[in-house]
């Protein structure tokens, strides 16, 4: 199982916050995202649930990960963007 | 007095509600219903916040036995539960939340499982009882209450089931993306199972592979209750549904287009519903092939100084559209855009003028507005937002203004700004804001 300190592939990290930033509209520089910063939240990114919405939607069509709500793991999966990037490393088809 | 019974169209043994893959029958929801209102404390005002969708209704059917009034206020944020409690005083909440916790003295939806009652009949309630209470953000921070009794909200979600043609369609279950506690869900996914005769899902999925996953746990036939946001990401995703009768949407404008790409992708109708807090739900049009709305049943309209108003039906006295529609006949209408001011993202509405007011509470914020941009491409809109607040940083507005807003409501972009481009008369004109913003842009 990985946890956030297993996989150190920032270059992925900054991949998936590229993705983020574009979908989202956001006016941010995706290499100033802090990866262990949470994505919920006025303490990060400050994402709500359509902008998870979102997300899954870019995530699944660059990588084939469909996310599911009733996964036990989501909280950690939204907890940080390297949590979220090791979730999608995971569980990539494409 | 006349009455209307709790549940319509159901046999006891009938399916009622799927919930985690088990079937409940009619005879269970009515012994769930009658036990919790044996266990209500005794108020008049109760806030449901049940997630589960079977128990909310449970627990908005117990407490219409009991005469409370359920609240449906158009968030749950801090600042709005506090001004609930301090107009309602005797306020509670229902939660079905184990670690919920919040400003109201609240009542955990007890574990009803065990308990084995003789069969109960179905439920009498008076047609004139104040069943719900609908809110609209006002202008002044303060919700703006919209009395619903029950004889208004049954005749209004049978007039919706006749036209959407499922009204005692029995096997079929309407699955929700869209919470009860608002409007739309509130009619849409739980009274109508009261009172048209169709089987409630418990569930509110929430990805599409959620969506696909809580259809294919269900015998068909199945029909989908959702949102344009909700149903964009379904079409671009690659989710396999299995087949659908029909599917609803309502809350933000459709576009043609993709209503005919959900037509195309699930091979099912889709209709699109119409309506406003104060007057509900009004009207549906199958937006795939027409722009062009058809008034519910027994509903009429008429225009006096381009005021168009809605009557009849379900509707009490005559309500002025709070949008600006153009009228073709005395049933049908088109809308030239909604009305400027108010705001509707993924189901949450609110009002520009609320939106302001909130922003310019924060203490630090000298000057601030909220400015709604043109639609453009398939994504979502956001609001945008100016703020004069030379002490504050955007991150400690946002904080301020998450305690008081939705989250789907938090601008982006935040620009604090030296002065807001106001004109000579103290107003901001909308043309001033979109240029602003689009400096910002084109300097991003």
């Amino acid at each position: 199982m990985n946890t956030a300190a297993d996989i150190k592939d920032t270059g992925f990290e900054q991949e998936l916050a590229q993705h983020i930033v574009t979908a989202l509209n956001m006016e941010i520089n995706p290499a100033g995202i802090d990866p262990l910063a949470p994505l919920y939240g006025d303490a990060g990114l400050g994402i709500d649930s359509i902008d998870v919405l979102e997300i899954s939607l870019v995530i699944t069509k660059q990588y084939g990960v469909q996310l599911r709500s009733d996964d036990e793991n989501n909280v950690r999966i939204f907890s940080s963007l390297r949590n979220l990037a090791n979730h999608v490393q995971q569980y990539r088809i494409k | 007095m006349p009455s209307i019974p709790l549940l319509k169209y159901r046999q006891p043994e009938s399916v009622f509600a799927w919930q985690d893959g088990n079937a409940i029958s009619a005879q269970r929801f009515l012994t769930d219903v009658v036990s919790l209102a044996e266990l209500l404390p005794a108020r008049s005002h109760i806030l449901n916040l049940c997630n589960d969708r079977y128990r909310f209704l449970v627990g908005f059917s117990a407490a219409l036995l009991r005469g409370q009034i359920s609240l449906l206020p158009p968030n749950q944020t801090p600042d709005l539960l506090n001004r609930l409690k301090q107009h309602y005083a005797d306020l509670y909440c229902l939660t079905d939340a184990a670690d919920y916790r919040g400003p109201l003295e609240t009542l955990h939806f007890p574990d009803l499982s065990q308990l084995v009652l003789p069969p109960t009949s179905i439920p009498e309630i008076p047609a004139s009882q104040i069943a719900a209470i609908v809110f609209t953000s006002g202008s002044t921070g303060n919700p703006m209450p919209n009395e619903k009794s029950w004889g208004s909200l049954t005749r209004s979600v049978t007039a919706e089931a006749q036209r959407l043609s499922i009204l005692d369609r029995g096997n079929l279950t309407l699955l929700g993306t869209v919470p009860p506690q608002h409007m739309y869900g509130f009619e849409s996914t739980a009274l109508i199972a009261l009172q048209a005769g169709v089987i409630l899902h418990a569930a509110k999925p929430f990805f599409p592979a959620d969506i696909g996953a809580a259809l294919n746990g269900i015998p068909g036939p199945r029909a989908l209750i959702t949102t344009p946001v909700h149903l964009r990401t379904l079409v671009a995703s690659d989710v396999d549904l299995p087949e659908l009768e029909l599917i609803v949407c309502a809350t933000a404008p459709l576009t043609r287009e993709l209503a005919m790409q959900a037509v195309t992708r699930f091979g099912a109708p889709l209709r699109e519903i119409y309506g406003f807090t104060e007057a509900g739900q009004i009207a549906s049009r199958d937006t795939a092939t027409t722009d062009v709305w058809q008034t519910l049943d027994g509903l009429s309209l008429r225009e006096e100084d381009g005021v168009i108003y809605v009557s009849g039906g379900h509707v009490v006295g005559e309500l002025p559209f709070s949008d600006v529609a153009e009228l073709h006949s005395d049933t049908t209408f088109s809308l030239h855009g909604r009305t400027a001011d108010l705001i509707n993202i993924a189901g949450k509405r609110t009002s520009l003028a609320s939106l302001n007011h909130h922003l310019n509470a924060i203490d630090g914020v000298l000057d601030g507005v909220f400015f709604m941009p043109e639609e453009h491409d398939g994504n979502t809109v956001r609001l945008a937002a100016f703020v004069v607040a030379p002490d504050l940083d955007t991150r400690e507005i946002l904080a301020a203004l998450r305690l008081r807003i939705d989250p789907a409501f938090l601008p982006r972009p935040m620009h604090k700004v030296d002065a807001l481009p106001r004109n000579a008369t103290g107003k901001l004109p909308r043309a001033s804001l979109a240029t602003l913003l689009q400096q910002y842009k084109g300097a991003a």
